[in-house]
């Protein structure tokens, strides 16, 4: 009972703000709607006992990369911003896709759910440690594409430092 | 309804453990301000505050008081609604990272296994009370400081995620309590095995706080107030109260990992069970100091107030000596983890903190381009070596089987000839950019 009432306030949470990123005017505003709706995410994280998703989702997300944003929208001329069209002339078909898209969703859950068992939810105390697990697993079986991902972000980064830099 | 009394009837402990923290953490904060003044007011030569209450003890009351019933003035061309929220952003990141912190073993509303992560990652949403406020009040100043700020956190967070990341090796767990566990079991505090990355943290954590000497986003003499210019009475309080929350909580992370937490010194080491009587020795000196200047108060009431305080430390003293004195095996001595475990914690978070004030009245403001330097060509690459180093130290320690004091000697004193490195070569940059800003 509890349990539904958190994870309904969460989803409806996240699905509110990330309505409002798109429709809202303000930039800024939209922004912090971003965050909502990736803390709104996270919150169902830790109640799916993923603890370690639910924190990296928080320092990732909310706390790294909308930092940034936010840094850079506010360095943005907002009057500009304001009078600029907000959506392009197919917004009424994506409205409608994406309403097609729900209705198959549902329809398709609603459908199949016998053939879909979705598995009870172990007890809190049998999980392990996420963190541990999480960190066995990237560093034995998943090592390669691991370290591909470091290599991939090691280049972007210092691609991004060579076009930043001055010429000496 | 019903499932809301089984939650009530589980979590009643933590429920309080919550309430007591959301209520008591605004008094600190405020007597934390008193300490401040005074600190500095000492340094300076001067007295401080003395008027309300003897010397000034009731001056945080009176301020909050104060801050309560002044207007809040709201600017006509702000941004009302984030301007209204900002400041609540950063109050209520500050005190959900409470909430994992262990207080001694008795008192820590949840132990989760993510425990410290957890505490690194909500703090740092304060930020956005920070930035939002600074840029919904549409004011240059304000604007300022919240680019500075955000500037810096970003540029710091790195630095000292790295020197957290080096004492979680050698612990080997991220819950707050299994981290103070392993550090009796080592029977040393990761302040000597690691002490770069204690001193990288100290750095970091100053920054993280916006306090000087890197307090750029409020830079009073540059930027008025920096992001809280244009914010009065009890939203200004609010900011306050966040950053004296934040100090608390930075300080509680460098204390359970690098201080050993609620751990005394020498806790394994029979011979210095005698310091278990310190506490109540401490506060009994405390308590006779106030007793001894209450008669010298000017007004009758000031006497008694102060004679008043003495007699409440006295207390405080006796209910931590009382586990010591009453027979083994009782219930009263079954008390000691808890109380005295509150009390070292408590008095190492403080004298944290003490070193936050020593510091902000001995450096003068760093310049922008100069915090950025030292935290990107200085704190940030150290930290890294930092990692390594301590790596190495456990391999060595591990598979090699060197002892701990040999293996983490050796890599300090590695990591200590890099950051002299580096310290030499900022040196011969900056002497370098001196020549080409003289020519050009």
């Amino acid at each position: 009972m509890l349990d539904q009432i958190v994870f309904y306030f969460f989803a409806a949470l996240a699905v509110i703000s990330a309505v409002l990123v798109v429709t809202r005017r303000n930039i800024v505003q939209s922004a912090i709607f971003l965050i909502t709706a990736l803390l709104a995410t996270a919150g169902i994280f830790l109640q799916l006992h993923a603890e370690f998703l639910f924190i990296v989702q928080v320092i990732l997300y909310a706390g790294g990369i909308m930092v940034l944003f936010v840094f850079v929208i506010m360095l943005i001329n907002l009057d500009v911003s304001l009078h600029q069209v907000q959506f392009n002339r197919q917004w009424w078909l994506g409205l409608v896709l994406a309403l097609a898209l729900g209705a198959q969703l549902t329809v398709a859950i609603a459908v199949g759910r016998s053939g879909l068992p979705l598995g009870e939810p172990a007890p809190a105390t049998m999980l392990e440690p996420s963190t541990e697990l999480v960190g066995k697993v990237l560093f034995s079986e998943y090592m390669l594409p691991f370290e591909i991902a470091s290599i991939l972000l090691l280049v972007a980064m210092i691609g991004a430092v060579v076009m930043a830099k001055k010429k000496v | 309804m019903h499932s809301l009394i089984d939650f009530l009837l589980t979590y009643w402990v933590q429920l309080v453990c919550a309430v007591i923290i959301v209520a008591v953490l605004p008094l600190v904060a405020g007597y934390i301000v008193l300490m401040e003044r005074k600190v500095m007011a000492d340094m300076q030569a001067r007295l401080g505050p003395m008027r309300v209450g003897p010397h000034g003890l009731l001056q945080p009351i009176a301020d909050a008081l104060k801050l309560l019933i002044k207007e809040d003035i709201i600017p006509d061309e702000a941004d009302k609604a984030i301007f209204w929220v900002a400041p609540l952003i950063s109050v209520t990141a500050g005190m959900l990272a409470m909430s994992t912190l262990a207080i001694g073993p008795w008192f820590q509303i949840a132990d989760l296994n993510i425990g410290l992560l957890f505490i690194v990652g909500i703090s740092a949403l304060g930020i956005f009370g920070i930035v939002l406020g600074g840029w919904s009040s549409n004011s240059h100043y304000s604007l300022l400081g919240a680019l500075r700020s955000a500037a810096q956190l970003v540029s710091y967070e790195t630095a000292a995620g790295m020197a957290i990341v080096g004492a979680l090796m050698l612990a080997g767990t991220l819950s707050t309590r299994e981290i103070i566990a392993t550090q009796n079991d080592y029977g040393v505090w990761f302040v000597f095995a690691a002490p770069v990355g204690f001193f990288i943290y100290v750095v970091a954590s100053i920054a993280e706080t916006n306090r000087a000497p890197f307090d750029l986003p409020e830079a009073e003499s540059e930027l008025v107030a920096g992001y809280m210019t244009e914010y009065s009475g009890f939203r200004w309080a609010l900011y306050f109260l966040a950053e004296y929350t934040n100090m608390v909580v930075v300080a509680s992370i460098a204390t359970t990992l690098f201080l050993g937490g609620w751990l005394r010194p020498f806790a394994g080491t029979r011979a210095f069970n005698f310091l278990d009587f310190l506490p109540s020795v401490l506060l009994l000196g405390v308590a006779g100091y106030c007793f001894y200047r209450a008669p010298k108060q000017p007004v009758k009431i000031q006497k008694m107030v102060l004679a008043a305080v003495g007699a409440m430390i006295i207390l405080v003293a006796l209910i931590l000596a009382a586990p010591l004195l009453a027979p083994a095996g009782s219930f009263v001595a079954s008390m000691k983890a808890g109380l005295h475990g509150a009390f070292w914690f408590l008095l190492k978070v403080g004298l944290y903190i003490y070193l936050f004030m020593w510091l902000r009245f001995t450096f003068p403001r760093y310049r922008f381009d100069q915090l950025m330097r030292l935290g990107w060509q200085f704190l940030i690459p150290l930290s890294i070596v930092n990692v390594m180093g301590i790596g190495v130290a456990l391999v060595l320690h591990r598979h090699f089987g060197w002892s701990h004091w040999t293996a983490f000697p050796l890599t300090t004193i590695l990591t200590l000839a890099v950051a002299g490195l580096l310290a030499a070569a900022g040196e011969k940059q900056e002497k370098t950019h001196a020549i080409v800003g003289e020519e050009a």
